[in-house]
Parts: C-alpha cells; sequence; structure tokens
C-alpha cells in the first residue's frame, strides 16, 4: 500500500515535469504570438523601417539582410563542412592522428560561446582583414560557428550510406571520387539537406556574434560589403527602447515573424526526416 | 604516366568493339581528379582546425595588455569595473556561475522528469507531440527568449518580491533553466534509453514497482550521460548572452543576493564591445579568455564523463 | 592455363590470421568453387583477387597473387584490376538509381560520354546477364522495383558491361528463392564460356552442380582443391569428407 502511493507521487511529478516543459513553451508562444500576430501584414513585411513613424514602420531591411547572411553562410559554410565530413568518412584512417586534431577542433569550435565567434569575427574579418561591419563579415563568422553543426550532421548522413553500395562502385572499378559523387552523396542528401536547414535556424536565430560583426544599420545593405541588421538583432534593439505602444508592437510583431521561421524550419526538418525514414527500408 | 597500367582486354564475346574500345582508351587516362580532391577535402577539414588556431591567437594577443596592465589577481578577483582604470571582473564570474548554477537548480529536475517521462512513461501518442515541442524549445532564438523575460518574468519577479525593478538574478535564473531545458532533456533520454533492457527486466521480474526502477535502476545507471548533459546544460548558460542581457540589469556591481541586479561576462563583452577602444577594449578579450577558461573546464569535465561512460 | 595463381598467401586482420600460407591455382574459363564452414576463409579469399580487401583497416597480406602472371599487389591501378576482376556480391547491392544508369555505372565511371557506346554496352550486359527481356521496356525504372533475383543478374550485368576477364561471385544465390537461384545458375552456365568465375557458396550441392574445380577451406586453411568430382566423390582429408557429408556446419 505504501509503494502504490510512492508511486503515484513519482508518477505525478513526471507528468508534472513534462507538463510544466510543455506549459513554458506554449505560454512563450502564445503570448508572443496572441500581441504580435495581428501586427503582421503586408505592411509591417515589407515597408522600411523608420524611427519617426512608428505606426507605417516595417522590417523589410532586417528581413533582406537576414535572408543574406543566410545565403552567405550557408553557401560558405556548407562545401567546406561536406568537403571536412568527406574526408573525414571516406579518405582519412579512422582513428589516426589526422582525425583526432580535426574532430578535437570540430568539437571545441562547438563548445565555443557565440560571443567569442563575436570578438573572434570583429579583430580578424572586421578589423585585421578590413572587411569592416559587413555583412560579409557576419557571415563569414557564422560560417566557423555553423560549420561543426554540417561537418557533424553530413558525417553521420556519410557513414548511414550502406558499405555495400561503396563495394559495388568500387568493386566496377570506379575512382573514389566518382563513388562520391554518383553513389555516395545523392544517399546522403537528405541528411545534408537536414544540416542546412538546422544551420539556417542557427544562422537566424544568432545575435551577439552577428551585431559585433555586421552591424546594426537598419536599411537595406547595398551591398555584401555594407552592414545590416538582421531580425534578432533588430528585435533587441526594439527592446531597449520600448517608450510607446507603437514599440511594443512592433517588438512583438517581430518576435512572431521570428517565431514563425523557427516553426516553419522545424517543420521542413521534421518532413525530411520522415521521408528519410520512408526512403531506408 | 609510368603508374598507370594497361588494362588488355581478352578478347571475350559479350561487348561490341567499339566498346570495347571506349574502355581501352579509358583505361590509360590518368586520374588526376581523385588527387586532386583529396587534397581539397583535407584543405577543408583543416579550415576547422585552422579557425580554432586563429581564434585563440587572436584573444591572447588582444587579451594580454589588459592582464599585463592589471595583473591576473586583480583581473580575476578585483571588485571594481571602471575602464579603464580598474578591470575587476570578479562581479561578473560571480554573476555568470550563480546564474549558470541557479538555472541548473531550477531546470535540471524538470529537465529529468521530462526525460523520464519520453523515455519510460509517456504514451506513443504523446511523446510525439512531447518531444517536437522539446526540438522547437532548442530552436528559438535567444533574443526571443529575452523579449519574453523581459515581458513575463522580469515584471512577475518585481511583482512577487515587491521590488522595484525586476533586472535581477533571479530573472536571468528563470530564463536561462527554461533554455537549458531542451539540452539537458535530450542528452538525458538518450542516456536513460542506453541502459540495457535486462536492468529494467530483472528489476521488474523483481517484483519492484516500474516508479522504483525508474528511480532506483535506470537513473543511477544512466548517471554519468545524464551529469553530461547538466554540464552542456550549464556551458549553454554561462555562455548564453542576449536573454541575459534582456533581462538582469547589467549592473557591474557585485550582485549581494539573487533580488539584485548583475551583468555576466558575456554581457560585460557584448555592451561594451561595440564602443570599447584601448586598453579598454582588450579587457573585454581577457573577459573572453575566462569566459573560454571556464567552457573548457566544463568540456574537460565532459570528456571525463564520456571517458568514464565507455568504460 | 591459370588466370589466377595464389603462393604462400597470408593474411591477417590485425591479430587474426584469417588465410594460412595459401597455395591456389584458379585456371581460365573455368568455374572454381571455393566451400568450407562459415569463417573459413573462403570470402576473404575472393576478396584479395580484386584487392576489396583494401577497403578495410588493418589487413595485412603476405605472399602473392597473380593474374595473368603479374603480382596483382604491385599494381598501382586498383581500379584497373577491378575492371578486369568484377565482382557479385552476397546481398544483391543495386545503386539506388535507374536500370540503365546501374549498368552504364562501370563504363561512365571510366569517363565514357558517348551515348551509343553506352546504350549499347548497356543491351548487350542485360542481354549478357538474361535480363534483357524482362527489363527492356523499363530501363528508366529504379532498381529497387526488380525482384532479388533480378536485382542479382541487374548486378552481373553491372559487373559485365565493363567486360572483365574473372567475375568474382560471393555466395552470389545465398539471399534467393530456389526459383531466382535456378535462374543465376543457368546464366552461369552461359557466362563461364567466357568468363573465369570464382564462386564462394555455402551450398554444397550448387559447388557439384556448377562448378569444375572446387577448393575446401577450413579455418583459414586450404584442405584440399581440385576436380569438383574428386572432391566430392573421393576426398583424401578427412575434414573435407566430413564437410562434404554434412557432419560439420
Amino acid at each position: 500500500m505504501r509503494r502504490t502511493i510512492e508511486d503515484r507521487i513519482a508518477l505525478s511529478l513526471i507528468w508534472g515535469g513534462a507538463s510544466l516543459t510543455i506549459i513554458f513553451l506554449v505560454w512563450m508562444l502564445w503570448h508572443i504570438l496572441a500581441n504580435g500576430l495581428s501586427y503582421v501584414d503586408w505592411t509591417f513585411i515589407s515597408a522600411n523601417y523608420s524611427v519617426t513613424d512608428k505606426e507605417n514602420s516595417g522590417i523589410w531591411p532586417m528581413i533582406v539582410s537576414t535572408i543574406y547572411m543566410v545565403i552567405l553562410s550557408i553557401a560558405i559554410a556548407a562545401p567546406i563542412g561536406i568537403m571536412t565530413a568527406l574526408f573525414l568518412t571516406e579518405y582519412a584512417k579512422p582513428g589516426s592522428k589526422v582525425v583526432k586534431v580535426i574532430r578535437f577542433c570540430t568539437e571545441s569550435l562547438a563548445g565555443i560561446p557565440s560571443i567569442i565567434y563575436g570578438l573572434f569575427g570583429m579583430t580578424f574579418f572586421v578589423v585585421t582583414l578590413g572587411l569592416g561591419f559587413s555583412i560579409l563579415s557576419g557571415a563569414l563568422t557564422l560560417t566557423i560557428l555553423i560549420l561543426p553543426v554540417i561537418i557533424r550532421t553530413t558525417e553521420e548522413a556519410l557513414i548511414a550510406v550502406p558499405l555495400a553500395y561503396r563495394e559495388g562502385s568500387y568493386g566496377l572499378g570506379a575512382s573514389k571520387i566518382y563513388t562520391i559523387w554518383r553513389v555516395i552523396l545523392p544517399s546522403a542528401m537528405p541528411g545534408i539537406i537536414t544540416s542546412v536547414i538546422l544551420s539556417t535556424g542557427r544562422v537566424i536565430g544568432e545575435s551577439a556574434p552577428v551585431f559585433l560583426t555586421a552591424g546594426m544599420v537598419a536599411r537595406i545593405p547595398d551591398s555584401v560589403l555594407d552592414s545590416g541588421r538582421t531580425l534578432t538583432v533588430h528585435l533587441y534593439k526594439l527592446t531597449t527602447e520600448l517608450y510607446t505602444v507603437h514599440d511594443w508592437n512592433q517588438a512583438y510583431a517581430t518576435a512572431t515573424v521570428l517565431i514563425v521561421l523557427v516553426l516553419a524550419i522545424n517543420l521542413v526538418t521534421k518532413l525530411i526526416g520522415r521521408r528519410l525514414n520512408k526512403a531506408t527500408y | 604516366m609510368s603508374d598507370v597500367v594497361t588494362v588488355n582486354h581478352a578478347p571475350t564475346a559479350k561487348q561490341s568493339g567499339q566498346v570495347v574500345k571506349a574502355l581501352e582508351a579509358s583505361a590509360n587516362r590518368v586520374d588526376w581528379a581523385n588527387h586532386l580532391f583529396k587534397y581539397l577535402f583535407m584543405l577543408s577539414a583543416f579550415i576547422g582546425v585552422f579557425s580554432v588556431g586563429l581564434i585563440g591567437y587572436f584573444l591572447i594577443k588582444e587579451g594580454m595588455p589588459a592582464l599585463s596592465y592589471a595583473g591576473v589577481t586583480n583581473f580575476v578577483f578585483g571588485m571594481e569595473w571602471v575602464p579603464p582604470v580598474l578591470f575587476g571582473i570578479a562581479p561578473m564570474i560571480v554573476a555568470s556561475l550563480i546564474s549558470a548554477l541557479g538555472a541548473v537548480v531550477i531546470g535540471v529536475p524538470v529537465a529529468l522528469l521530462t526525460a523520464i517521462f519520453l523515455a519510460e512513461v509517456a504514451p506513443k501518442r504523446v511523446a510525439d507531440v512531447v518531444r517536437p515541442a522539446v526540438e522547437l524549445l532548442a530552436g528559438i532564438p535567444s533574443v526571443v527568449y529575452g523579449f519574453f523575460g523581459l515581458v513575463i518574468i522580469v515584471p512577475m519577479v518585481e511583482k512577487v518580491f515587491n521590488i522595484p525593478a525586476g533586472n535581477t538574478l533571479m530573472a536571468a535564473i528563470i530564463v536561462l533553466a527554461v533554455m537549458i531545458l531542451p539540452t539537458v532533456i535530450a542528452i538525458s533520454e538518450t542516456a536513460l534509453r542506453a541502459v540495457p533492457r535486462s536492468y529494467k527486466e530483472g528489476s521488474l521480474a523483481l517484483g519492484a514497482s516500474p516508479m522504483f526502477t525508474i528511480f532506483k535502476v535506470l537513473l543511477p545507471a544512466a548517471r554519468s550521460g545524464i551529469l553530461a548533459g547538466v554540464v552542456l546544460g550549464i556551458a549553454r548558460a554561462i555562455g548564453e548572452t542576449m536573454a541575459i542581457i534582456m533581462v538582469m540589469g547589467n549592473s557591474p556591481a557585485m550582485p549581494r543576493h539573487l533580488l539584485d541586479s548583475a551583468r555576466s561576462l558575456t554581457a560585460n563583452i557584448a555592451m561594451e564591445m561595440a564602443y570599447a577602444t584601448g586598453l579598454h577594449s582588450s579587457a573585454l578579450y581577457t573577459t573572453g579568455i575566462v569566459l573560454l577558461v571556464f567552457v573548457m573546464v566544463l568540456n574537460a569535465t565532459l570528456l571525463y564523463l564520456n571517458r568514464e561512460k565507455a568504460r | 592455363m591459370n588466370k589466377f595463381d595464389v603462393k604462400d598467401l597470408n593474411l591477417y586482420y590485425g591479430e587474426n590470421h584469417a588465410l594460412k600460407g595459401i597455395n591456389l591455382p584458379i585456371p581460365e574459363r573455368k568455374v572454381t568453387a571455393l566451400i568450407g564452414p562459415s569463417g573459413c576463409g573462403k570470402s576473404t579469399l575472393l576478396r584479395t583477387l580484386n584487392r576489396m580487401n583494401d577497403l578495410i583497416e588493418n589487413v595485412k597480406i603476405t605472399g602473392n597473387v597473380s593474374l595473368d602472371g603479374n603480382d596483382i599487389y604491385q599494381e598501382r591501378n586498383v581500379g584497373g584490376l577491378r575492371m578486369k576482376v568484377g565482382m557479385v556480391f552476397q546481398k544483391p547491392n543495386p545503386f539506388p538509381m535507374s536500370i540503365y544508369e546501374n549498368v552504364a555505372y562501370g563504363l561512365r565511371a571510366q569517363g565514357i560520354r558517348d551515348k551509343k557506346v553506352i546504350d549499347e554496352a548497356v543491351e548487350n550486359a542485360l542481354r549478357g546477364a538474361a535480363l534483357w527481356d524482362e527489363v527492356s521496356d523499363r530501363l528508366d525504372g529504379h532498381a529497387f522495383g526488380l525482384s532479388g533475383g533480378q536485382q542479382q543478374r541487374l548486378c552481373i550485368a553491372r559487373a559485365i558491361a565493363i567486360q572483365p576477364e574473372v567475375i568474382l561471385m560471393d555466395e552470389p544465390t545465398s539471399a534467393l528463392d530456389p526459383i531466382a537461384t535456378h535462374k543465376i545458375e543457368e546464366l552461369m552456365e552461359e557466362l563461364r564460356k567466357d568468363y573465369t568465375i570464382v564462386i564462394v557458396t555455402h551450398s554444397m550441392n550448387q559447388a557439384k552442380r556448377i562448378s569444375d574445380k572446387t577448393a575446401v577451406f577450413w579455418m583459414g586453411e586450404l584442405v584440399e582443391h581440385g576436380e569438383t568430382a574428386q572432391i566430392f566423390n573421393s576426398p583424401q582429408d578427412e575434414r573435407t569428407k566430413g564437410y562434404v557429408n554434412g557432419d560439420f556446419g
């Protein structure tokens, strides 16, 4: 009898803990969406940001800067990350010194707090290389930041490619690079795409390393060498000057846009994951 | 190209002349592409190594002047942050550690219970909703957490504790506790699932209740994996920047209690970097070095835990 | 005339001595069967013939294997060797692409782009593997849509498309049902006219049915080899006797 009561308490604690997690998520999403969704309209999306006319101010420049940032950093990081993963899985001898060094450094990169990337990006890309506070400096900084994600996820996808495909290809006298190009990469593609989407989420979500390297100028950047303000940096900026009701609406609406983006990214990742599960029988 | 051996095809029946001719021609090709790509891939792989080196180099190079100006003791144990004269970051170290530990104290029990729920208790259909929700929690940008903290948690702390400003360590602890949930949940769940089935079956077969089995058999068996999750959670909390800036008040003085405003190491860097120059700027790099030392200690702990798990 | 000559071959997987002093001639345009209980080294030997063991870490080889008198472990063009010595695996392993692309794969891998050449080679190879009639109307269909037996014949077609001289078969029918197995054995009757075939098999009946020569392996050693009929009817070694009578695994 005593045990049953203890069991009940334990069980309700477990359900309670899980509920708390969910409640917090729902609370956060609900609060932001409920206060922000009604202000997200076409004007808000497509208008330029204006400090004077807050009522008709929008986030178009931040959307453009965010898109630049995503495309540029993925375009640089994805090839490097995929090639690194290929080197680790297909070329290097497993357990060799080279592999250990590369893996240690990749894991170290994954553990470095993002603000350190900001510091580094500011000295190296902005000042030393003279790229200035620019989309390019930001994207290069984020490239290093997302590299570990791309390498690890791609590596897992490559390892999952059946040995039989490799044997079949080498057994036909095909070279390594041909085998990689025709058989291994296509089979690992869903995993690679997942890694790219995950990193897109990281790029959209980062803020500290971004404003230290890309600045916060709230207009559409002329080129990749121009400064730009991403959506997350914009939300941060807005929260430092919450005075009128319009300020609040702007902040809620921006947060709403970010949450919708994150939801979309999660959904796409899930769909790819599901297709992947179906494909492997 | 002496290392290429000609492939002579015996005149076997099946393929026609033009196919054989094409194959013979191809056999004399030099496969330069294979070597080229091998070195290209290797070069790519070293970009990560190169980056680590570069980050370390710049941090130390830029941080040195302030460190030699103030001295390690004054820097790490100094109570006053008055750039460009006094560079004491003891208050920031305390704020970072207290906020991370507080987040662990609140967040880990909830995370652990959720992990147990997902691994052992939840009906499949419920788990299929909860798990994506946890993943979603991991994907939400830290500024959004900060914003939510600013509009909900900070006023709540004000009201509950009846203080004039809610931007306090307490608010940061609550926000960080939520932010570390996904990390701790995911790793603990994996650790729980990795416990051999036989442990559980053995316990149940002896007549122990499912709950007794979970808390007395599964949790201890998954101990090192769960600890790894907790360590990663601490690392995430210590490294967090934006959410903390938005809710902790950022006063550089030593916090006296949890309802005081405080500034973390990360906030110190992020807030002043944009305008700092000279020694002041160098002192921010030194702050970065101290932050990195903490993270390295955590990673070493993680390495040790993983080694124990492997054994 | 011997196609392969295996001399004093030893192979180690790390500490494990997997092949012990193997001496085996493999005659040209004959079917040689390698038999023996699981783990006896027969598949390992097969994989030394096209250096497939190169793909595995920590393999050490001593002795030599020569193809037409040339030591294949001195050869630097391993791709060229594997074109000459094709391989069919235990489980059918077509690539995840169309039937046509599977057969064309080996040619494309050699940089051949001429559509006419490839078309012709694909048709010849599929005919050679007795698959043409079944798939000629759906060459663009995915290879995974074929039955297990068809997939295995596709793998044979893929191998003969690049005009090998030898085909190595590693228990090619062990994953197939009796009807599909029968078809593959029929096909081998045709292939033996043009190719040297080395087959690893678990089934003594299969070895009896299709092979000219048989070699019996036992715990990494070559126990006995010779004419198939002689091995099965009057084995010299006690272990062979026991094995062919079904006393061991």
